[in-house]
């Protein structure tokens, strides 16, 4: 479904990714951990089209196509779906009509007939139960004045909506208490399915507890520099990034010098 | 504590609105044109032998002979430069009605077709395009010229009592030259909840016309009522409207204005409204600008009785090179009164915004307790937009703040859309569309807000179903 083959990708003049390569197909479910500033947020954001992204090298191949090509909507049209890290709050548009357009619009490149109020209320109904959103969000302008929690829950709540082929879950257990977690994991771990990718980006293992992933992928200064199954998470959360870098030094010795 | 904001990306330029009438004049030739229409008016005026209206007119040309046209070296009209008005010899408009103007009419409805309405055609009374069936009990709606004749010792009570013309030359021209305009009585204790939408339709013909609408709206003791004031023309006319509203709020009186200028393109739209309001009475005005080529909107209220509220909201959206200055003003005279203000513009193309928004505590408005707000969003490059409030507190009891931000569409909130699937131009369309709603959700007549909304909505999503019927 997604192959990125030595992907690079500068921010503002750095160099943040420096040689990605990763394959994913459908149903399977990534981690990518790392320390921060390893840039697993600046990969989520090159692959969902994010404008001040510059990508230098590589290719990302989707479904066959060339998804650097794509505009940011093209690609949410294709199946992509990004979680936010940080959900953005909009003030005046409401939620309700938010995901509708949304939701139309992505129907509509599908070949699909466009939803009416009476349908489209009808799936949100059904979807909300995945994350226990509370309908009362829904009247509200998109994230404006929502809590930690309801950013994420809503996030997946509109990934529940939109349906997409491969989602991307940037440190979405990020800000979250153990009780609101349990609720996106639950909600993430429903939408598992034999058709979707999903790849889950997060800085600690414990999210990996609730959505337990097929491979787990660390990235380290731009590059997936280990992989690996379930365990490694664990192994990770024992030994600490520190390890990790200490094996890569005695792997390249001559490289600092 | 007086500050002001200019934004574009363009280094600081004079622009004068374009595509007016080719003939133009000097200054002081401008100044002679209305006094030759004044002259002609005289003629008529001598027939119904209005002794004080003849006085207030003959004071009010000769401020105006006095004033002139004001210039950009005024600080009250340092931002909009009308010597494209004073350049060009208009003639006083005449009643002149067909097809196109009747159609337009009918489609003017506001959403409310079966609403109260009174009509003028180039600032004249049409009684043909009028509906003032079915009015509350003792409640008067009628031409302002015929209140004159009939009502006379009642309106010099009101007019021209509120709009000062002494240091404002188009008030002036207007008090001088006004012809007609509407006259709206809501007597003492009647609440009437159906607005009373006063239309005002120009056209130029075979030149440029100008024409200088004068209302007297009177809200009694403990009434309500509603006013839509409205402004339209026959695309692409030149032509020039001067409009005075004066607006009195007795006692208790609550009271809504609506005004909605939607001029043709190339028309210059020069308009006061002004409000008096008495103890205990609670005002708002809805400001609603989308047409003309150069616009000055005045929207001023003196809370001149204890507890008086008033709140002034408006949104401007300009495109192209219109050049679109709202000004307004807010007296606390008396103790223990509240205002709040919030207007908001949109400026794309080259056009050109200005808010100027002054309040004033006079020393002996204890207590008072005033907010101003005012918000721009820049679409274009070359759109600009100078925002200036005022704030001059001689009372030191008081609870008074203002801001003004210029910005342009949230990257973030694009990006967050698009992520969805939803199309950049649907995107910018949207929250645009999201920041105009804040000032349309305010609007409480229903019909009118779903009018407005669906006005937005044509002007945003370029959708052009929806400007038909409006």
């Amino acid at each position: 479904m997604l192959e990125i083959r030595n992907l690079h990708a500068k921010v503002a003049e750095t160099e943040i990714l420096r040689g990605i390569d990763l394959t994913v197909n459908a149903g399977e479910v990534h981690a990518v951990m790392g320390p921060n500033g390893s840039g697993k947020s600046t990969l989520a954001h090159v692959l969902s089209g994010r404008e001040n992204y510059q990508v230098t090298g590589g290719e990302v191949i989707y479904e066959g196509k060339n998804l650097l090509k794509m505009a940011p909507e093209e690609r949410a049209r294709e199946g992509i779906f990004l979680a936010f890290q940080y959900p953005v709050e909009i003030p005046g548009v409401n939620t309700t009509y938010f995901l509708k357009a949304a939701l139309n619009a992505v129907r509509k490149h599908r070949g699909i007939e466009e939803l009416d109020a009476m349908d489209f209320l009808a799936l949100i109904k059904e979807k909300m139960k995945v994350v226990e959103m509370d309908q009362e969000l829904l009247n509200r302008p998109v994230n404006e004045g929502f809590s930690g929690g309801e950013k994420k829950r809503n996030e997946i709540f509109q990934m529940a909506v939109l349906d997409p082929k491969l989602a991307i879950l940037d440190e979405t257990d990020s800000g979250l208490d153990i009780d609101a977690l349990r609720v996106v994991a639950n909600g993430v771990n429903v939408l598992r399915s034999k058709e979707r990718a999903m790849i889950v980006i997060t800085h600690y293992q414990r999210l990996l507890s609730y959505i337990v992933p097929d491979f787990v992928h660390v990235l380290f200064d731009g590059r997936i520099v280990k992989s690996g199954d379930k365990q490694l998470a664990l192994e990770l959360e024992d030994k600490g990034y520190g390890w990790i870098e200490a094996q890569i030094q005695k792997a390249q010795p001559a490289a600092n010098s | 504590m007086a500050g002001s904001k200019r934004r574009s990306r363009r280094p600081n330029r004079r622009r004068t609105a374009k595509g007016h009438a080719a003939v133009t004049m000097s200054i002081p030739e401008a100044k002679n044109v209305y006094q030759d229409h004044f002259s002609q008016a005289e003629k008529d005026w001598a027939h119904n032998g209005q002794a004080w209206s003849r006085k207030i007119r003959e004071a009010a040309m000769s401020r105006f002979a006095e004033l002139g046209f004001p210039t950009v070296r005024e600080e009250e009209w340092k931002y909009t430069n009308v010597g494209p008005i004073a350049k060009i010899p208009f003639r006083p408009a005449r009643y002149e009605i067909d097809s196109s103007i009747s159609d337009l009419a009918a489609r003017l409805t506001l959403g409310m077709p079966e609403a109260i309405r009174i009509v003028f055609v180039n600032g004249y009374y049409s009684a043909e395009l009028s509906s003032l069936r079915r009015l509350p009990q003792g409640m008067k709606v009628s031409s302002l010229a015929a209140a004159i004749r009939q009502e006379a010792g009642w309106v010099e009570s009101h007019l021209a009592r509120h709009a000062g013309y002494q240091d404002h030359a188009f008030v002036a021209l207007n008090t001088a030259l006004m012809k007609d305009g509407a006259f709206v009585f809501f007597p003492e204790g009647s609440i009437v909840k159906e607005p009373i939408h006063l239309l005002f339709i120009s056209t130029a013909g075979k030149g440029a016309t100008v024409s200088h609408p004068r209302n007297l709206i009177v809200i009694g003791k403990g009434s309500e009522g509603t006013i839509v004031e409205s402004y339209a023309g026959l695309e692409d006319e030149v032509y020039f409207t001067n409009a005075v509203t004066e607006i009195v709020l007795e006692e208790g009186a609550v009271g809504e204005h609506y005004k909605l200028q939607r001029e043709s393109r190339r028309a210059f739209h020069i308009a006061t409204l002004q409000a008096c309001q008495d103890r205990s009475s609670s005002f708002s005005s809805h400001s609603i600008a989308l047409g003309g080529a150069l616009v000055r909107n005045e929207v001023n209220a003196v809370l001149d009785g204890e507890g008086g509220q008033c709140a002034l909201n408006g949104l401007y959206l300009a495109g192209g090179e219109q050049h679109v200055d709202n000004h307004t003003r807010i007296d606390h005279v008396k103790p223990h009164c509240t205002s709040r203000e919030l207007y908001k513009g949109v400026l794309d193309g080259k056009s050109r915004g200005v808010f100027n928004g002054k309040i004033y505590v006079h020393p002996s408005a204890w207590k008072s307790d005033a907010r101003q707000t005012n918000k721009n969003l820049l679409l274009s490059q070359d759109a600009w937009v100078d925002t200036k409030p005022q704030l001059e507190i001689y009372n030191n009891d008081v609870k008074c703040s203002h801001g003004s931000t210029i910005g342009q569409l949230d990257q973030d909130s694009i990006f967050y859309l698009r992520s969805r699937g939803i199309g950049v131009e649907v995107a910018r369309d949207l929250l645009t569309y999201a920041f105009a709603g804040d000032v349309i959700s305010r609007l409480r007549v229903e019909a009118i807000r779903a009018q407005m909304d669906k006005l937005l909505i044509a002007k945003f999503q370029r959708d052009s179903q929806a400007k038909d019927g409006i």
